[in-house]
């Protein structure tokens, strides 16, 4: 109980001497109204099927609602966490897609992504309504899956939960960041070729989300290995590991 | 006078999880430090309205300015003012400060079911 206030107070100093908060979301207006409309039609089936997840989930467990909610917290809170980069001179923030894409499942993920994006469209001018499509694709869909399908891969080839847990956030957060260029570059190239656009907008992230990508891969591992090792049955629960696996 | 004070402790419970609520989403968006209490902390300067100069000038922009906007200036495409926007003087402040304390009380209500209604219901052997 201790180190939960310990912990609580800290986090809450952390984030009071928190600067202005930066987002890489595309903000309203800068993608053209056809492009915007493509990437929310792409969007819409993915959030459709994040509800139809949760639906069932929670009919089996109805305690599975409020760790969802808890998750839905920790990525809107991720999202809007700025963090400057001394190599960069910039700000930017993890996604927190790859640990909800572990713990929940892409599907749900992607949908407490969209929740949380619209909240900071909203209210936040993070992001936009009419670019609320093209970051659930880039952050929920690509993030989500690109974590998820890491860690997966990485534990059926018995790699331990910390480093399957590092690579899943660090591909989630490149992924996301990969996704958001291929976005901007198609929606504002105009008649100009897509591919030297591409790969300029790319290579403009990558002082800034090469370190922050490996910060939260740190990160997702830390907050794994710690469940792992403090809660393994919320990990089953959530059919992260396997109940056997649970005992060790 | 047990139960007087295990009531004091609920209470106490809420209330700092309501302030603790306060702290983490308004300071999210806090400019500056904590000491001074005197005036507000201050919101987000609007990136929308900066020049790409101003953008190169200021320390530690965001990546959605340094590259995302930058590169869609570039090519003819700017940022529009959101469709609401709360960035007018301390209004992002104000709305946070509102979700935090609304959150804080429900968390704090849903902690105090959770861990001391159920901790009191083993003592008693309910559970």
């Amino acid at each position: 109980m201790r180190f939960q206030i310990i912990f609580l107070l800290i986090s809450s100093f952390l984030l009071l001497i928190a600067d202005n908060a930066h987002a890489m979301h595309l903000s309203e207006g800068i993608l053209p109204f056809n492009w915007a409309l493509l990437w929310s039609v792409i969007a819409v089936p993915f959030v459709a099927w994040g509800l139809y997840k949760l639906k069932k989930l929670s009919a089996v467990d109805l305690s599975f609602k409020p760790l969802v909610g808890l998750m839905a917290a920790v990525v809107f809170i991720i999202s809007c966490m700025p963090i400057p980069v001394p190599t960069a001179g910039t700000c930017s923030h993890p996604c927190g897609t790859g640990i909800s894409g572990i713990l929940v499942g892409p599907a749900i993920s992607i949908l407490i992504t969209a929740v949380a994006l619209l909240i900071q469209a909203l209210f936040l001018a993070h992001g936009g309504l009419t670019t609320w499509g093209a970051d659930i694709v880039s952050m929920g869909v690509m993030g989500s899956f690109a974590g998820f399908v890491t860690f997966k891969a990485l534990r059926s080839m018995k790699i331990n939960m910390a480093v399957s847990g590092f690579m899943a956030g660090l591909f989630a957060d490149w992924a996301t960041y990969f996704t958001t260029s291929v976005e901007l570059a198609s929606g504002i190239k105009g008649d100009a070729p897509f591919m030297p656009l591409f790969w300029k907008i790319l290579i403009a992230f990558i002082p800034t989300q090469l370190p922050l990508g490996i910060l939260e891969g740190a990160m997702t591992a830390g907050m794994v290995t710690l469940l792992y090792k403090k809660r393994p049955d919320l990990l089953v629960k959530m059919r992260v590991i396997k109940a056997e696996e649970a005992t060790i | 006078m047990k139960s007087q004070i295990s009531y004091l402790n609920q209470i106490f419970v809420i209330i700092a999880l309501a302030l603790i609520g306060c702290f983490l989403t308004a300071g999210v968006f806090a400019e500056g430090t904590v000491p001074d209490l005197r005036m507000p902390t201050g919101i987000v300067e609007s990136g929308l309205s900066q020049s790409i100069a101003e953008i190169k000038e200021s320390k530690w922009p965001g990546v959605d300015e340094s590259v995302v906007e930058k590169f869609a200036k570039e090519h003819g495409r700017e940022a529009r003012e959101p469709f609401i926007n709360t960035d007018q003087g301390d209004l992002l402040l104000f709305v946070f400060l509102l979700a935090g304390t609304a959150g804080g009380f429900i968390a704090g209500y849903y902690w105090k079911e959770l861990m001391v209604n159920k901790e009191r219901q083993r003592t008693n052997g309910n559970i």
